[in-house]
């Protein structure tokens, strides 16, 4: 029951956090220069003054700056994000159809990474010396220095150029026909490259931090205790060490959450993701304002959304966190 | 004969400067429901001798050079690990000298305790509770109904302590080894675990391995005693005949450290006495000379050019010093 309260408490924060993100965006929109009416008139190849000004005052821009906002924050209470012009749709449908496959390679990358990071990292932590220890600190030199889309490139030419194993770009093929196994093994195709570069950087990240706190947990007196009971290795290892290591890891996972949405960016712009990342590159070049709006409130909503599952899953993995005490 | 036999044992742990023999020809005995104790400096090689006995040694660092530890006819410097894993924490088993860590924080008491029982004795999970629940019982930990379900971090130093008493008298060993189990806690406290783990022996008849730099601890608890220097036995014998008459300068110069209650407050105070200097660098424990010479006031020339050999005084006692006669 305290769990469900304090966890209804930090909604409430991301509720006003994510307010205040809206008011930030938009202020900040405001004060760059150049508006939606100048993109509109340039679309249609210039405009006069009188034009200018019809075009301002039929979508509100002549309203002073607090009017256009109370109007923008609430439009935004019910889900209305504006229209795009550049695309002629309204910014939420727009988002909620792009939402998917960003969502789709972002937590597919963090689970991998997380899921296999943790892995070598308990593997290499048995073993500080072994092979896997030093290919998990290369591993984790090379995510930290090689940027993301020079990644993605480089799989590009070698596994959709030299050697054909996977689609160059986009999320399916249109030609493919068959029910939804087929469908599901030609997205899958098509994410592989994209989630191998997105996932790489963390993986680096994750099983370097799951290696150094698996080995501090190891050499730690609770792990000597379990021994002493004499347990199998498995349930030292497993039980009573990895579960001790977990907490940081997720922490950073949380926290990486931001980068993740921000690499995805870049990824889908080498892969021609059809995501947020795509749409957001896009709208910046076309100054879609409103939609670019759109795009940070939800990437905000995401991070926040990641920070509370992650303030969950600690909980869950540690009695100390919150609650209790 | 004895439940436990160690001989001869010789356990070398590597350093940069080389090999060291932390724990340097070893032997004693140890009978079914004895208290023994351990004492002497940190760095004297007890928790070697303990972590050895528990098949225990830090992988790849510490390893039994030489020697037999035999526990009931059994040969456990050779055992495989699996069956060293079916006499830990069953047979033998061991507390801590840091109750505050030696705890997992992420699983209630309970579960640590039926853990054990789950691994040895072959109980079903509710079982295994329900006796978790004796034991926290058994080690007064009050409404041990409802603090079974606790987690380490919602109770004391004192209360986990208690707790790893249970976990390691869970399946009734033979034997318990006790590394420094009241360093860590308040002086009531001690003696609240000394006299917990006394009766804890009586009921289960389990023979006691105390390891301490605690002089009134021994007295209270042990039968035995062993003074441990630098890797070596230094002196084994009776508690009483050890304290009333050491053979040893080094074992009379812990006892002088030790101040006593007065009976009367006019009575003249002893003045205490500290063991001036260290005990020696790693790297020297190996040397054929008394280690302790150098801190030694009684040292003469032979003391520095033999190690000394264990000299007999009666069936019980002996001492490892040249002067040991004189003393």
């Amino acid at each position: 029951m305290q769990v469900l309260q304090s966890f209804a408490i930090r909604a409430g924060y991301a509720v006003i956090l994510l307010v205040a993100v809206l008011v930030l965006n938009f202020s900040m929109m405001h004060l760059a220069p150049g508006d939606v009416a100048d993109t509109i008139s340039q679309s249609m190849g210039g405009a006069d003054q009188e034009l200018l000004d019809q075009i301002r005052a039929d979508y509100g821009l002549d309203q002073p700056f607090y009017i256009q906002l109370g109007r923008y924050i609430g439009g935004v209470l019910q889900f209305d994000l504006g229209f795009s012009f550049f695309y002629n749709q309204p910014v939420t449908e727009l988002i909620l159809q792009r939402l998917p496959a960003t969502l789709l390679l972002v937590i597919t990358a963090q689970l991998l990474a997380l899921f296999i990071g943790v892995i070598m990292g308990v593997v290499s932590a048995r073993k500080p010396n072994g092979i896997l220890s030093h290919f998990v600190t290369f591993l984790a030199l090379f995510g930290y220095a090689a940027p993301v889309f020079w990644t993605g490139i480089l799989l590009l030419i070698a596994f959709s150029l030299k050697v054909q194993w996977f689609p160059v770009a986009g999320m399916q093929d249109v030609t493919i026909e068959g029910g939804f196994w087929a469908h599901f093994v030609d997205v899958a195709r098509h994410m592989v490259l994209p989630v191998i570069t997105l996932g790489s950087l963390f993986l680096a990240l994750y099983s370097r931090l799951a290696r150094a706190t698996m080995m501090e947990t190891l050499g730690s007196d609770f792990v000597r205790t379990a021994k002493a009971k004499g347990l199998s290795t498995n349930q030292v290892v497993y039980k009573h060490a990895l579960k001790n290591s977990l907490s940081p890891v997720i922490t950073l996972a949380g926290l990486q959450f931001s980068a993740v949405i921000s690499g995805a960016v870049l990824v889908e712009a080498v892969f021609s993701w059809p995501g947020l990342g795509t749409l957001a590159f896009q709208s910046i070049i076309a100054r879609d304002t409103p939609t670019i709006l759109g795009i940070l409130f939800f990437s905000a909503l995401v991070v926040i959304v990641g920070n509370l599952l992650t303030d969950l899953a600690l909980r869950l993995v540690d009695p100390r966190v919150g609650g209790k005490g | 004969m004895a439940l436990l036999s160690v001989k001869n044992l010789r356990i070398e742990i590597k350093t940069r400067a080389g090999v060291a023999p932390v724990i340097d020809d070893l032997s004693f005995d140890l009978e079914a429901g004895e208290s023994l104790s351990f004492v002497g400096e940190s760095g004297c090689g007890k928790s070697m001798t303990a972590l050895a006995l528990m098949g225990l040694l830090p992988e790849g660092v510490g390893s039994v050079a030489a020697g037999s530890i035999t526990f009931d006819g059994e040969e456990l410097t050779t055992a495989t690990e699996t069956r060293l894993r079916e006499i830990r924490g069953n047979d033998i088993s061991m507390i801590f000298q840091e109750p505050m860590t030696s705890l997992n924080p992420l699983y209630t008491i309970g579960e640590q305790i039926a853990e054990v029982l789950r691994a040895h004795q072959n109980l079903s999970r509710k079982a295994a509770w329900n006796q978790a629940i004796e034991l926290l019982d058994a080690v007064r930990i009050p409404n041990a109904k409802a603090r079974v379900n606790d987690y380490p971090f919602q109770m004391s130093g004192g209360q986990r302590q208690r707790v790893m008493i249970a976990i390691a008298l869970a399946c009734q060993p033979k034997i318990l080894i006790a590394d420094e189990p009241t360093t860590a806690l308040d002086v009531t406290v001690q003696a609240q675990i000394f006299d917990l783990l006394q009766d804890m022996r009586r009921q289960t008849g389990s023979s006691i391995i105390l390891i301490t730099h605690d002089m009134g601890a021994v007295a209270e608890m042990a039968e035995r005693m062993i003074v441990m220097y630098a890797g070596r036995k230094a002196e084994l014998g009776p508690v009483e005949d050890v304290i009333a008459h050491p053979r040893h300068p080094y074992t009379a110069g812990l006892i002088s450290c030790v101040p006593h209650i007065l009976s009367t407050l006019t009575e003249e105070r002893e003045e205490l006495v500290e063991v001036p200097g260290i005990v020696p660098a790693l790297n020297d424990f190996g040397k054929d000379s008394c280690l302790f010479a150098s801190r030694c006031q009684q040292a003469q020339a032979q003391c520095l050019e033999a190690r000394p050999p264990e000299i007999e005084f009666g069936p019980e006692h002996q001492s490892a010093c040249w002067r040991a006669q004189e003393l």
